[in-house]
């Protein structure tokens, strides 16, 4: 019979239709809900800032391919617009266009594309950005516009302070919990409060959580490790001294931790390759960002957290190991 | 039924595909020639013993098993030899093959063809092995270890479960579920035999809960025999991996590198335990099985019994022949199974499907970098990191890889099939396993 050209190639023969593009897609999804919020509580600014943010980084990535490295451009797998929406959702939304561009080139020229392109850095492209510009430009900031007032505006909006902020400001003054002008829990769950553009409301970052979830993009452990050792440091603290510490539900829904829990600390490249690594690093993020809040001098400790844990994972890959099977003689 | 059982870590699970599965077994018209192989299992390869020009009957050795790990072979057919000579085999590699010109369909006298169901059970166990052993009887789900040599069980060690793998799990294949549809009332006879050559009391019958026909068949047919019970299990490949199967039904987990009799287990495929017991009651070796014919596109997916040695492409002909779009030919199941350079290549006792892919699914696709994603740590049912082998071979660290145990690694492709950048993870590994391989034996050769 006519055997024409058969395909010849080593097993298997069958691929899961999962793709990058569509894990990626997953996660640009699960940011909706979040963007939304933003945009309903800031106006145009999360608009400009996120087209811009996301805009840079693509086109970043895009001319280093193409003129710098000579190779196939990869933009198409969305990891840029990732990392551009999650670069936007940790700055404020009255940021100046430049200082947005400038966080790109350092997300993706230096953190991402220097390192070797998706799948090779060591540090979470966006946080890079966001410390960078945060020591760089420490007023533009640390300056956040004020929710619903400042809708119709962008650079020029009425600024105020984040939660975690007026917290640190009024324990430096002496004052008590009690003393201190904080949101209603039910507003920082909202979103009604001051903060960086996307990590304002708890529920939408919930709400892509679950989408993150269902769809099997991630797996549950690292939020729920950073959550969870989060509430846990915070609820002993405020146990022992409830008018200095504030109460755990306080510190979960402020300072951008759902989102660094949900969807930084998760990003695929820079965390660790199994559950018991997951869970070692998930911790780790979770107490730094509790001692950096509560004793160190920024009033947010998220960045720096995941960007110190990024750093261990190599070394958590190396010596946590999944368990072999048949590692152990099994009992007869 | 009892509850649905699985092995606990990694598995994936892909479309199952089984096009074929409503489709009673169909016995294929005689071909012209067959080729037989010489080496058709896993071990020392066979002495020919016959010649060119030599009549030969349906059953007659050809060649002598060559050791203990090897197996004999019978013609399949009646006929003249026509040559032995080299012929590629599906892989391209010219292996010795008999061709033989067929004439007329004449069986051995010695065998019984009556389709009666023989429940004799007194026969020796030492002589249910050496029947077993004479009939050339392989693992038929595609290792095609000797069957005898399981049956062998070592001194000093003890069997007291045997494990019947029913679980085809890759996908599209559909001859054990047949075979355990049609031939109930034989499998059991052979399990109650196998029982008795290895000395245990225990027989489970592992099936997945996607043939739920199969598993209400036999369970029932079961109660009448005292220490044979059906483990419905959840679908998940590679369930029917041994050491798989092992740890869903027992909970036991083979140590690395050890045999399923190291924790008291003897596993064998259902349709060998059909095999044997032929070979036992009827005294017939193994010339035919059953085979899969099977693809989106093919007219007929179909379930053939087959004599070993027929042309693939006379099995897809019989199934409507080859679909215009045809781009890959596939030996075996998707999952596990060799890509076919050609459809002259002939049935082996291994041959458990012919999967026809068309081009639009015969090319992986493209590769992307490695996002390190954990879904090949994740599937991974023995525990290893996949993406890791995949680095060190490309970097030729092949000692880091031995350590990190890819020696373990059976190749069930559950990595690069969860794989989202498609990257050719399975590949990477087999390399490095050749390497590993060949530098364990340079170390053994020294001591």
């Amino acid at each position: 019979m006519d055997n024409k050209q058969l395909v010849v190639s080593l097993s298997p023969h069958v691929q899961s239709p999962q793709t990058t593009q569509k894990l990626m897609l997953n996660v640009v999804l699960a940011l909706m809900p979040a963007f939304a919020v933003s945009l309903f509580y800031f106006g145009i600014g999360p608009l400009l800032v996120t087209l811009l943010s996301v805009g840079s980084c693509v086109l970043i990535e895009y001319l280093i391919q193409r003129f710098v490295l000579r190779t196939k451009s990869t933009v198409g797998d969305l990891s840029a617009v990732v990392t551009g929406l999650i670069l936007a959702f940790n700055v404020p939304s009255n940021l100046p266009w430049y200082i947005v561009v400038l966080g790109a080139l350092v997300a993706i020229g230096m953190t991402k594309m220097s390192f070797g392109g998706l799948g090779n850095n060591i540090f979470n492209p966006a946080i890079v950005a966001r410390v960078f510009l945060l020591i760089s430009f420490p007023v533009q900031m640390t300056s956040w516009p004020q929710p619903i007032e400042s809708r119709l505006q962008y650079t020029d909006a009425l600024t105020g302070a984040t939660p975690l902020a007026v917290l640190k400001e009024g324990l430096s003054k002496g004052q008590t919990i009690s003393q201190m002008d904080l949101p209603s829990n039910m507003d920082m769950f909202m979103g009604l409060m001051g903060g960086s553009l996307g990590e304002i409301s708890a529920l939408a970052l919930l709400i892509g959580m679950v989408w993150l979830l269902i769809t099997r993009t991630i797996t549950w452990h690292i939020p729920v490790s950073i959550i969870g050792t989060v509430a846990a440091f915070t609820g002993i603290l405020w146990l022992v001294a409830p008018e200095t510490n504030a109460n755990p539900i306080f510190h979960l829904l402020t300072g951008g931790l759902l989102l660094g829990a949900i969807f930084m600390a998760t990003d695929y490249v820079t965390s660790p390759m199994h559950p018991a690594g997951m869970w070692v690093y998930g911790i780790g993020i979770g107490l730094l960002t509790v001692i950096i809040r509560v004793w160190g001098s920024y009033p947010e400790g998220m960045s720096f957290a995941i960007l110190i844990m990024n750093s261990v994972v190599p070394l958590i890959n190396k010596y946590m190991k999944p368990k072999r099977f048949g590692e152990r003689r099994a009992a007869q | 039924m009892s509850k649905l059982r699985t092995f606990r870590k990694g598995g994936v699970h892909p479309p199952e595909q089984k096009l074929s599965a409503d489709r009673p077994i169909e016995r294929l018209q005689l071909p012209a020639k067959v080729y037989i192989p010489l080496q058709q299992h896993i071990g020392a390869p066979p002495t020919a013993v016959v010649a060119k020009g030599d009549r030969v009957k349906v059953g007659q050795l050809l060649a002598q098993s060559g050791g203990f790990v090897s197996a004999n072979i019978h013609s399949s057919v009646s006929g003249v030899v026509e040559s032995l000579e080299p012929i590629a085999d599906g892989t391209g590699y010219k292996r010795p093959t008999i061709t033989i010109a067929v004439e007329g369909d004449e069986w051995l006298e010695s065998i019984d063809r009556s389709t009666e169901l023989n429940t004799n059970l007194d026969v020796a166990p030492d002589e249910i092995v050496k029947r077993i052993a004479e009939a050339g009887i392989v693992g038929l789900g595609g290792a095609t270890f000797p069957m005898h040599v399981k049956l062998t069980i070592p001194t000093g060690k003890k069997a007291n479960v045997l494990i019947v793998n029913a679980v085809e799990c890759e996908p599209y294949l559909t001859s054990d579920h047949r075979v355990m549809l049609e031939h109930g009332p034989e499998i059991m006879v052979g399990l109650q035999l196998l029982m008795k050559s290895i000395g245990v009391e225990r027989t489970v019958i592992g099936i997945e809960n996607n043939k739920p026909d199969a598993i209400a068949h036999l369970s029932k047919l079961a109660q009448d025999y005292k220490g044979i019970e059906v483990q419905p299990l959840r679908v998940k490949y590679p369930q029917g991996g041994e050491k798989m199967l092992i740890k869903a039904i027992t909970g036991r987990e083979v140590p690395s590198g050890g045999l399923p009799i190291e924790v008291g287990a003897v596993v064998v495929n259902v349709g060998s335990v059909l095999a044997a017991y032929e070979a036992v009651q009827k005294r017939k070796p193994l010339f035919e099985r059953v085979v899969t014919v099977t693809g989106k596109q093919l007219e007929k997916p179909s379930n053939f019994r087959v004599r070993i040695g027929t042309p693939i492409s006379t099995l897809i002909e019989a199934a409507g022949g080859m679909p215009s779009d045809t781009g890959k030919v596939i030996s075996g199941g998707p999952m596990m199974g060799k890509a076919l350079i050609s459809t002259d290549v002939a049935v082996a006792k291994g041959t458990s499907g012919v999967v026809l892919m068309p081009s639009s699914e015969a090319t992986k696709g493209e590769p992307q970098a490695c996002i390190r994603c954990a879904r090949c740590v994740n599937a991974c049912p023995l525990g290893l990191e996949p993406y890791l082998f995949a680095r060190l071979s490309q970097r030729g660290r092949f000692a880091d890889m031995e350590n990190e145990r890819v020696m373990d690694c059976m190749e069930c492709g559950s990595c690069f099939y969860a794989c989202p950048a498609k990257v050719s993870l399975l590949d990477y590994i087999k390399l490095g396993k050749n390497e590993v391989g060949a530098m364990i034996r340079s170390r053994n050769a020294k001591k």
